[in-house]
């Protein structure tokens, strides 16, 4: 292996790169779109929800826990009624989503300790049901003891509970770090390799002295900088748009972003083995990128997975690196602590490279 | 291995599952040597040579290249050989210049090296005043050219050809062709395959492959010759009508129409007054005579050949030896 080499297939990788307006353009779009799009839109809190309250009791406590649940911003009243009955009507209609009804005997109950308060809600929507089934927890705490006392105190409480955008955020952001890796990653060194393949290049390429493993070395190498560029765009925009803490070091951050570029990167070079052109890289690509988004823990909690699901998670590299960055960003932890999911990676990384150097063949047979 | 042949190959074959490409090829590439590949297209020209530079292995056969054994000791050779394909193989995206530090990196160059080898093909290949174009911009004819500067850089000792030529425009041709025999002029063999008769003309020797067979192979001049009494000349006031008249007369092996003269190829131990009789025979006014034959009767002669009498091996080949 000759170092000149290498770095003269770098070279020639980074002036194609920089000729290829589109190519850089989607570098730096991918995730910035990416980001707005997991970031605002992909939301499992819930704000807004159209609402009626039914106060049949009417008291001074009554009127202050409306107070209390409106102040959280998780319902919105917007239609008046006055009975069960009507709150019913309004749901059947979609007018509302949830309805409260506070009966008349509403103090009465609240000493007997009996359900003082009912909501009713539209189940068809689970997320919708979840959110309901929290803000009917809220007066149960909050009006434990005397009313009048703890009026104050009890919307504080549940602010804390209730703060959908930061929670959403926080655990999209880092995750996302990840799956955009692991899409453009794959996709981008197998296509390199392939586009070769694909106008005859790697035809001359394989008749001159120079080495599988140079040759693939010096295609990855540019791409662990945009690889680095990516995760700093996601963490610098993750910060200052959606206010992402980062309670573990940065050096982790980017040892964990480096951990899943290099086994993205292994993995690409072994789609390119394979694929003829490159339509079929970004079909393989694509193959690969739905399960890591699906079982990696980015979207659904590891742990709810049935367990045929969570072995097929571990060997994706993206499950490894979710532990990895969600520990570094929000739980402070440092990658030595992470042991496990770094050595995975490596051997990820290790057994994907040693494949696709073992399979990429000087030959045109 | 005598140092008088940079190419040997016996016997050599490949199979692509039902179908034998390459059958048994025997090849003597003399060295500093221009050697023609000539063929129509799916001969085996292409497959042949890739199996050369241990691009493809052989179902079967030896081959010896440079005194290595190929394909077992095809790393070896990459440092020696130049490889250039009719499509353009380098990167469109790159300038001339950075192709040329490209290839010339890969190929091991030093930096001191590289600088003065470049600078001295950029003169020798006039690209002077385009060095900083995109490849992708050029033409086909300075695209080739481009593909012939780098696949010398390294100075091989051997380069291997592969129809380079096929779309240049003819002058483009011309130009390339001098700066290949500048090139065997050096000691460089050159193994180039065509399928344009002039081109093979111009080749030290030929070989002709015809699906997959060696059908011919010697010098120009010596494959001609071996046509010698086998071609006439045929005058005639109606061409058309003496040339469907022709091509039902037993031996005639072809007949093609050059202006108004009827070019007519025969078999061995037909001569002229046969053909003059035959025609006399059909009420056809001709005057018939003996002409030099050139390689694209050989051609003919060698294809036809294997197309018709496939199983005699022996009186297929019109080979001399060599």
């Amino acid at each position: 292996m000759k170092i000149a080499r290498i770095f003269a297939v770098m070279m020639k990788e980074l002036r194609q790169m920089r000729r290829d307006r589109m190519t850089v353009a989607m570098m730096i779009g991918i995730p910035t779109i990416q980001l707005m799009l997991f970031g605002f839109a992909i939301n499992p809190d819930v704000r807004n929800l159209p609402a009626a309250i039914a106060d049949m009791a009417d008291t001074a406590g009554s009127r202050a826990l409306v107070q209390d649940m409106l102040a959280t911003g998780v319902v919105r009243q917007v239609a008046p009624a006055r009975t069960p009955q009507e709150l019913q009507a309004l749901l059947k209609r979609g007018t509302i989503k949830i309805g409260i009804a506070i009966p008349q005997d509403y103090e009465r109950r609240k000493i007997d300790g009996r359900e003082a308060v009912q909501v009713i809600v539209d189940g068809s929507d689970t997320t919708v049901q979840a959110t309901a089934r929290q803000l009917a927890a809220m007066p149960l705490d909050g009006s434990s003891g005397s009313v009048s006392s703890k009026s104050g105190g009890a919307p504080i409480s549940v602010l804390s509970l209730y703060n959908p955008e930061r929670r959403a955020a926080v655990n999209v952001v880092p995750g996302l770090i990840g799956v955009i890796l692991t899409m453009t990653m794959i996709m981008f060194t197998a296509m390199a390799i392939v586009r070769e393949r694909e106008r005859g290049n790697l035809e001359l390429l394989i008749t001159t002295p120079v080495s599988s493993a140079e040759l693939m070395i010096g295609k990855v190498l540019p791409y662990i900088g945009v690889g680095l560029v990516q995760t700093s765009v996601v963490l610098l925009l993750g910060m200052v748009v959606f206010d992402v803490p980062v309670r573990g070091h940065l050096i982790d951050v980017y040892g964990a972003a480096m951990l899943l570029i290099v086994a993205s990167l292994a993995l690409g070079l072994l789609v390119s083995t394979r694929a003829q052109t490159q339509f079929q890289s970004m079909q393989m690509a694509f193959f690969l990128f739905l399960p890591s988004i699906l079982l990696s823990g980015f979207m659904f909690p590891f742990d709810g997975m049935p367990v045929v699901a969570q072995w097929i998670a571990e060997v994706l590299p993206l499950t490894h690196f979710m532990r990895l960055i969600r520990g570094v960003m929000l739980r402070g932890a440092s990658l030595f602590e992470l042991w496990p999911d770094v050595l995975a990676l490596l051997a990820f990384t290790v057994v994907m490279m040693a494949l696709a150097i073992s399979r990429f063949r000087k030959r045109l047979d | 291995m005598d140092a008088e042949f940079a190419i040997r190959a016996r016997g050599l074959s490949k199979r692509f599952g039902a179908l034998l490409a390459v059958d048994h090829v025997d090849l003597s590439v003399p060295r500093a040597n221009v050697y023609g590949f000539l063929g129509p297209n799916g001969s085996g020209k292409s497959t042949t040579i890739r199996m050369l530079c241990g691009l493809l292995t052989p179902s079967e056969g030896d081959i010896d290249v440079l005194g290595l054994s190929i394909p077992r000791e095809s790393e070896a050779l990459r440092r020696r050989i130049g490889y250039m394909t009719q499509k353009f193989a380098l990167y469109e995206d790159l300038t001339v210049r950075e192709n040329m530090e490209f290839m010339a990196a890969v190929q091991g160059l030093s930096r001191v090296q590289r600088k003065a080898r470049i600078d001295e093909l950029i003169e020798a290949y006039s690209f002077a005043d385009r060095q900083k174009q995109l490849a992708g911009t050029m033409s086909g004819g300075q695209k080739q050219r481009l593909g012939l500067a780098c696949a010398i850089i390294h100075k091989p000792e051997l380069l291997f050809l592969d129809e380079p030529t096929s779309a240049v425009d003819p002058e483009s041709r011309r130009d390339f062709w001098e700066k290949l025999f500048d090139l065997a002029d050096a000691g460089t063999t050159i193994l180039v395959s065509t399928h344009y008769m002039d081109e093979a003309e111009r080749c030290h020797r030929i070989a002709i492959l015809e699906t997959g067979r060696l059908v011919a192979d010697g010098t120009p001049a010596e494959l001609t010759r071996a046509l010698a009494g086998r071609t006439m000349g045929v005058q005639a006031r109606e061409p058309r009508r003496a040339q469907a008249a022709l091509h039902a007369s037993p031996g005639v092996l072809s007949v093609a129409q050059i202006g108004n003269e009827l070019r007519v190829l025969v078999e061995p131990g037909r001569d002229a007054a046969q053909l003059q009789a035959h025609l006399r025979a059909s009420a056809i006014d001709a005057e018939v005579s003996a002409i030099e034959p050139n390689l694209e009767d050989v051609f003919v002669s060698a294809t036809h050949r294997a197309g018709t009498a496939g199983s005699d091996a022996s009186a297929r080949h019109v080979a001399i030896p060599a």
